[in-house]
């Protein structure tokens, strides 16, 4: 049984892939890393500068704005709690761990979802790799993230992308596949070209289905944010972490308070947009 | 020319289309092609023109393939062989540059459940086409409200069409295929997605606006009744994708071309075709200007008749003068008809269907004048022919004779549900 194991060593080629990558796709993860890290940095800036109280603020206006009064009420009293227990700045890492690799995965993911839409082909060999991400454990993805992209921050938010980024695309395609045929038709009945049938009909059609995987994308991203602390991420995934390994159970369950508040704020907020973009068509 | 000319079109799905088209040249059926090729026959050898400014239909149960057939014009789907020529140009071999154009300017489609863009407002939704061509905010807006205005949508501009009842929003998809004012207007079966009472509603808005904006109308349906309510020609298409008849209602009522035709026709209202101008039939008639009751009582009297109606020198109808004023007249030595013509006679134009003239037939004891828009005297249409017509289209009853006290009561009905 090992002989076969030594002939066909699955973990072990994976293993020489990544060698090999690092040693020679360096100057590529570096540049990946720079450009993570500039926007991770002006994200952070954005949540770290102003004082606690103005962010609230902010935050409980634009609740109430998209969401309902309730949800405005619990951004209110939930983030005031989270700066009472001390632990405002982690939250705001977090959140701007979540946001960066979120925008990043958008920006990988929708276009991938249009192309999987528009070819039965890409979408036959999309499919499965998405498979693979999203049953694969979270965990797996902490080493070859810290193999190419060393400890800290940056290697948790490639992570997090890499394991948020299934949603988007899938409801992508879901969404653009589900425009009515005869809406399609009509874009080309009228003489549209194939990107002005995607900008003016198919996309906004799809933008519900859409925005409920920008939902999604963003819930798995914090998430993944959270177990990326192992990595040295930082931010809430650290205090988890510590009451973990300190077997401090009050740490522990305060991180784990502030990680549900933010969850809950995000998920509504999104939600809220989603449904309004539905509620236009 | 006929500004649309189709020539020998054939649409075949299937893996490898081009391989059933020698097997139709052989005359196998659409089953044995599919069992043999695995492709379906949608359109089978379909030739035939549409003139300038005609309302076509293409009548066709469903699984006759004119969905399809609608979309070849464009090219939203594509031929598998034959020949599209618009305005002398063949579609089929255009690129998709010329293709665009043509879809932009030339002709624009309606659609049978709407194809709206959800997202937009109703003048939004009217300017895609124009908007998609690239022409300007400021003008563009000004074409669509102009379209709107046309299909009588004034005051919703900035609905949104899930606000919109279902008429309604056929009414948004008719102005955006009339705001880039194309010369063909292709129509999916426009109106079938509406219930029967705003449909009916519709079809007479499209025939009042067609009066106006003469455009060359290419409309699919499966409802015959629409087809002859609404076509100049008509199409039938069979269930295996072959085109069996094209002609007028008229033509397709009093001449179906095969059993599959005459079993369709079987079951229509014939009194709501057939007009008075088919058929009306010659009378004499006497002139003011030259002719004397003389003239008059001879021409009653070779004829049977006990009245004739009077023109002037240009066939204007002036009224009707009966055997009994003409006797009157002669006796007190009067040349001039005038004093005693009757103008309280009915009048028809050509084109008033049958069922429109049953009431005025029972009511009045002279036959019906048929004249033109200028009142210029064609015929007659009297009681018999009507009611020869009504019972035209009752099969069996024209088998046995009927009261003719029945055929009164027929009519009163008739009239009653009118």
């Amino acid at each position: 049984m090992n002989q076969i194991r030594d002939i066909v060593n699955i973990g072990g080629i994976f293993e020489s892939i990544i060698d090999w990558l690092t040693e020679n796709g360096d100057w590529f993860f570096d540049f990946i890393a720079l450009l993570v890290e500039g926007l991770l940095d002006g994200v952070t800036w954005v949540f770290s500068f102003p004082p606690a109280l103005i962010i609230i603020a902010i935050f409980t206006v634009l609740a109430w704005k998209v969401a309902t009064k309730g949800v405005a009420l619990f951004t209110l009293i939930g983030f005031l709690l989270i700066l009472y227990m001390g632990y405002w700045q982690q939250t705001m890492d977090t959140l701007s761990l979540v946001i960066a690799a979120v925008v990043f995965g958008l920006l990988v993911g929708i276009p991938i979802g249009i192309w999987a839409s528009k070819s039965d082909k890409a979408w036959n060999v999309i499919r499965p790799i998405l498979d693979f991400m999203q049953t694969l454990p979270a965990f797996v993805y902490l080493i070859p993230a810290v193999l190419l992209f060393k400890l800290g921050p940056i290697p948790g938010v490639i992570a997090t992308l890499i394991f948020s980024l299934p949603p988007a695309v899938r409801l992508t395609n879901l969404g653009i596949r589900q425009v009515p045929t005869e809406i399609k038709e009509a874009a080309r009945a009228f003489g549209a070209t194939s990107s002005q049938m995607l900008v003016k009909a198919e996309l906004p059609v799809a933008l519900p289905t859409i925005m409920a995987g920008v939902n999604q994308t963003i819930m798995l991203a914090l998430s993944m944010v959270v177990i990326s602390g192992m990595i040295g991420a930082g931010g809430l995934g650290n205090v988890v972490l510590k009451g973990i390994t300190q077997l401090k159970i009050d740490i522990g369950f305060e991180g784990g308070v502030a990680i549900v508040i933010l969850a809950i704020f995000l998920d509504r907020v999104t939600q809220a947009l989603s449904d309004r973009s539905g509620r236009q068509s | 020319m006929a500004l649309v000319e189709v020539r020998d079109l054939h649409k075949i799905f299937g893996p490898n289309p081009r391989k059933a088209i020698p097997l139709i040249k052989k005359g196998l059926t659409k089953q044995e092609i599919l069992k043999k090729t695995g492709c379906t026959v949608a359109i089978n050898g379909a030739s035939f023109s549409i003139e300038k400014k005609e309302t076509f239909v293409v009548m066709g149960l469903s699984g006759s393939g004119k969905s399809t057939f609608i979309r070849c014009l464009n090219r939203l789907i594509e031929p598998t062989t034959g020949e599209i020529l618009i305005d002398g140009k063949d579609i089929m071999k255009m690129d998709k540059e010329t293709l665009r154009e043509v879809r932009r300017y030339k002709m624009s489609m309606v659609f049978q459940h709407f194809g709206l863009l959800p997202h937009r407002n109703v003048v939004n939704n009217v300017e895609f086409g124009l908007e998609v061509g690239g022409m300007t905010k400021d003008e563009r807006r000004e074409k669509a409200v102009r379209a709107i205005k046309l299909v009588g949508l004034e005051g919703f501009e900035q609905s949104m069409p899930s606000e919109l009842s279902g008429g309604m929003q056929q009414r948004v998809g008719l102005a955006r295929a009339l705001a880039n004012d194309p010369e063909i207007l292709l129509m999916d079966e426009a109106f079938s997605a509406l219930d029967p009472l705003i449909r009916t509603q519709m079809q007479d808005e499209l025939l009042d606006l067609q009066t106006k904006m003469h455009k060359t109308i290419i409309f699919i349906t499966h409802d015959l009744d629409e087809a002859l309510k609404i076509g100049d020609r008509i199409l039938i298409l069979g269930p295996d994708g072959r085109v069996r008849q094209v002609g007028t209602p008229e033509e397709i009522l009093a001449d179906p071309a095969d059993d599959y035709v005459k079993k369709f026709v079987q079951n229509v209202d014939r009194t709501r075709v057939i007009t008075a101008g088919l058929i009306k039939r010659r009378s004499p008639t006497v002139c003011v200007a030259k002719d004397g009751p003389e003239a008059a009582m001879r021409l009653m009297e070779k004829h049977g008749h006990s009245h004739i109606f009077v023109v002037n020198a240009d066939r204007v109808l002036q009224g009707i003068l009966s055997i009994d004023d003409a006797v009157k007249l002669k006796k007190e030595k009067v040349r001039d008809l005038s004093s005693k013509i009757n103008t309280d006679v009915y009048t028809t134009l050509p084109e008033t269907a049958v069922a429109d003239l049953m009431a005025t037939a029972l009511e009045t004891r002279f036959p019906i004048a048929v004249i033109d828009q200028d009142g210029v005297f064609q015929g007659i249409v009297d009681r018999a022919a009507i009611i020869r017509e009504v019972n035209e289209g009752m099969d069996d009853q024209t088998l046995t004779p009927t009261a003719l006290s029945d055929i009164h009561d027929e009519l009163n009905e008739r009239e009653g549900n009118a």
